[in-house]
């Protein structure tokens, strides 16, 4: 655990010190509203990080999160504007349990036929996504059809700023939702027996087999509950862009799976925390940010994400196998 | 005679129609040291798995003070008080002392929250019990191998348990760690608690049981107390026949004497060894021991090429080589035989034909394509002339008892026509039947080829029984070259003992 914490004190140092350098070479950047707007950015990516931390602790590994997001989120919208539903709860919750469901899946192949989490998580991820498109509809509900309920919602703001031209921005509501969500997995994974079974699987499946820990409901319940985050993240998505693609979070496992390792949760199972997979997409969110801000083209920012996946990776195998066996 | 606290009765175990045990019998009684004697492959692990109840018996009874206790399950035998300590211990590396220790509790209670307080305090009433010194805060993987044998005995015995089952609990620990865990074998005893200690070292099974049973071949072959027993009758009752301990004889050959096949001169490798000299002519069994840290595997990597920044010179039959990587040391015919086989030697689920064959290849395949039908016959050869137990050469070797992976590594070493043999505990976690086999294999070789041995190891009785000589290594130096004509097991042993 101390390890880890320290850890995790170097992630934020080194967060610290890009804060600084990018704050210098841009101080643009320090502006509030600039903040703000990157806090904005955390949401999303974060509340799917969450997810994946889980699948990564327990030793798996999950990219069809983004697929389950999108199917969660068009399949709700399409079937608000059918019955013509404006609200939050229960989109939100029908999101929630398409993407539940879609997770359930996973933890069923990954459990009963004993598959690698890899290649069942890229045929569900195939399969859903080629559903959609395929079945569901290709077409984009923009702004003018989007319900009106789910974007009030998404625009709340904590606080707002009037600037001195008269324009204001504020900080979106939705961090709460994110911050709350990591609070929750968080004591989910510390205080309850179900989070320490994640650990105890992601450190030695055999050994937690024995000590008579119910496996089946662990990997249900840590398949389960990434499909649901991602469906719930999808649908605020959407409320909170006004805009509802089917084709949306395409290559978007590569930069949450990158926060979460980044964030020092290990790629061979049993590591990782919360705090650090926050710090550690708040990392990939400015990182990408400020390669926006200094114009760097779209195509090198996936440079820097894979560049970013691999060195945190092998930084976490380097320090895996550092330990004394 | 009063009822055991477990007792098997005519145990008849079958895997996919081939019998594993048969008619088996054994009888544990309340608070007694129980040793459960037997080769590799003698059924020792499935008696332990039908105890607890990871297995059901095909035929005969399990009796729980004297009652038939039904079929068992993993949870009802703990029940019932019988806890098991694996060879792999099965505890969580990722996690802390403490979260190892009370995570039986909290699941045995059914607890959907975790108590980090409770946890911790369960953990130091463990440790306390245990009456040893454990960092409850630090991962398991951070601690050394004794100090994860403590924090699975100490879990163990959190659970009120009246009988511990030990699988091989000493095989990767050295002698003194061996002698602290038998203090705490009698400790537990002496709280009434049963222990079945399931080994196939001969001296510390007559050092620490009071009874003991042998199987062989699924069946019980001898009971008793340990007093009737002796070294050479446990040894015949396990393989049904005797085994001769002849010492190891080596004279020079008339005439000019041929250069070493291994000299090494001021060998250093930098906070590892110092200034070691060392030759071992062709036919030579050298024995080396130390205690762990004393720079003697280390001695063993830099000959393998696996410390190229070493200074000094090494000569292989006169020749100067200079060993910057495996393959240098491999070309130069010296092999090495890992420490432990399990992760360093062998590809696990890899076929035994290929795991013979990983350094032979290149030559193998003179033409790119591989000479499959001389690999056939390599291969085939060395599962006679080794005696691997097996069907065919394309099982896993994962599949294989310890002692026939064990058999895998040498071959394959025999395979590229070595020169200089390494052997870094050539018989750890290898039963005696199949032990003495690969004494005997590797006395053949040294004689027959006109091998350099250099063989590391803890178990002075192997050495002393197996070497013409005993070079002892305390602190990165050779302290003491012993002749194994005038040196004895206790006099290597005593001499260890002054290593500190």
């Amino acid at each position: 655990m101390a390890l880890l914490r320290r850890s995790e004190m170097v992630i934020a140092g080194i967060l610290l010190l890009a804060m600084v350098l990018i704050g210098t070479i841009n101080p643009a950047f320090w502006q509030l509203d600039n903040l703000f707007s990157l806090m904005r950015s955390n949401v999303i990516i974060g509340i799917m990080a969450m997810g994946v931390l889980l699948v990564l602790i327990s030793g798996g590994i999950d990219v069809s999160f983004p697929a389950f997001a999108v199917a969660a989120m068009y399949l709700t919208v399409k079937g608000m504007l059918l019955i013509g539903y404006n609200g939050v709860v229960l989109p939100l919750l029908a999101a929630t349990a398409i993407g539940l469901l879609c997770g359930a899946v996973n933890g069923f192949f990954v459990y009963k036929f004993r598959m690698i989490p890899l290649i069942v998580t890229l045929g569900t991820s195939a399969m859903v996504r080629g559903f959609l498109l395929g079945v569901v509809g290709t077409s984009m509900i923009n702004i003018n059809k989007m319900p009106t309920a789910l974007i009030d919602f998404a625009r709340t703001d904590v606080v707002s700023v009037t600037k001195a031209d008269g324009s204001t921005y504020g900080l979106t509501a939705m961090v709460l939702i994110y911050v709350g969500l990591a609070l929750a997995m968080h004591l989910m994974l510390r205080y309850t027996m179900i989070g320490r079974s994640a650990y105890a699987l992601g450190g030695d499946p055999e050994a937690a087999r024995r000590a008579g820990f119910d496996l089946r409901k662990t990997i249900f319940f840590i398949y389960c509950v990434a499909g649901a985050l991602a469906g719930f993240a999808g649908l605020l998505h959407s409320g909170m862009i006004w805009l509802a693609n089917p084709r949306d979070f395409v290559g978007f496992e590569l930069d949450v799976i990158a926060a979460v390792v980044l964030g020092g949760a290990s790629i061979f199972g049993g590591r990782g925390t919360v705090l650090g997979t926050m710090l550690g997409v708040f990392m990939l969110v400015m990182v990408k940010n400020s390669l926006i801000i200094m114009k760097v083209d779209t195509t090198w920012q996936l440079v820097a994400v894979g560049l970013i996946v691999i060195i945190a990776t092998a930084l976490s195998a380097w320090r895996d196998r550092r330990q004394p066996a | 005679m009063s009822d055991g606290l477990i007792e098997l009765r005519g145990i008849r175990k079958e895997f996919s129609g081939v019998v594993a045990l048969d008619a088996m019998s054994l009888v544990i009684h309340p608070g007694e040291i129980h040793c459960l004697a037997g080769e590799n492959g003698s059924g020792k692990s499935t008696v332990i798995k039908i105890m607890s109840g990871v297995y059901a018996p095909d035929g005969g009874e399990v009796l729980i003070d004297g009652k038939p206790a039904g079929p068992l399950t993993p949870i009802s035998a703990i029940g019932h008080g019988i806890q098991v300590i694996y060879q792999d211990f099965s505890l969580f590396g990722n996690l802390t002392v403490a979260e190892n220790l009370a995570m039986n509790v909290h699941l045995r209670e059914k607890r959907r929250l975790m108590n980090w307080r409770r946890t911790r305090a369960i953990a130091r009433e463990a440790v306390g019990r245990l009456g040893v010194d454990l960092d409850l805060d630090a991962t398991v993987d951070s601690l050394p191998t004794a100090g994860k044998q403590l924090v699975a005995i100490a879990r163990a015995l959190m659970s009120d348990a009246r009988l511990i089952i030990m699988d091989e609990p000493t095989t990767a620990l050295t002698r003194k760690e061996v002698e602290t865990l038998f203090r705490i074998v009698r400790d537990i005893q002496a709280r009434g608690i049963a222990i079945l200690f399931v080994s196939h070292k001969m001296r510390e099974m007559l050092e620490i049981s009071e009874r003991m049973t042998v199987i062989r071949n699924g069946r019980k072959v001898a009971e008793g107390p340990t007093a009737d027993f002796d070294e050479a009758s446990i040894t015949r009752h396990m393989t049904g026949s005797d085994i001769l301990n002849e010492p190891y004889v080596w004279t020079p050959p008339p005439g000019a004497p041929p250069p070493p096949r291994l000299e090494v001169r001021g060998l250093t490798v930098p906070g590892k060894c110092e200034e070691l000299d060392l030759s071992i002519r062709p036919g030579e069994i050298v024995g080396l021991s130390g205690l762990l840290g004393s720079g003697r595997t280390d001695l063993a990597l830099a000959l393998f090429g696996m410390a190229p920044r070493y200074q000094g010179e090494i000569r292989i039959d006169g020749a100067p080589v200079r060993l910057r990587s495996t393959q240098d040391a491999i070309a130069a015919g010296i092999a090495y035989v890992p420490e432990d086989r399990l992760t360093e030697g062998l590809f696990l689920t890899q076929s035994i034909n290929r795991n013979m064959l990983a350094t032979s290849y290149e030559r193998l395949a003179p033409r790119l394509v591989i000479d499959r039908e001389r690999a056939e016959t390599m291969t085939q050869g060395m599962i006679r002339a080794m005696q691997i137990a097996t069907p065919t050469g394309e099982k896993p070797v994962i599949q294989l008892s310890g002692g026939n992976q064990q058999r895998v590594v040498l071959a394959r070493w025999l395979l590229t026509d070595a020169r200089v043999l390494i052997l870094n505990g050539p018989t750890v976690g290898v039963d005696v039947g199949s032990k003495a086999e690969i004494h005997a294999k590797i006395r053949e070789l040294a004689q027959a080829h006109g091998l350099a041995v250099l063989m590391i190891s803890d178990d002075v009785l192997e050495l002393v029984q197996n070497c013409n000589r005993i070079v002892l290594m305390h602190r990165g130096r050779f302290v003491d070259d012993l002749s194994c004509a005038d040196a004895t097991e206790e006099m290597v042993s005593d001499r260890l003992k002054t290593f500190t």
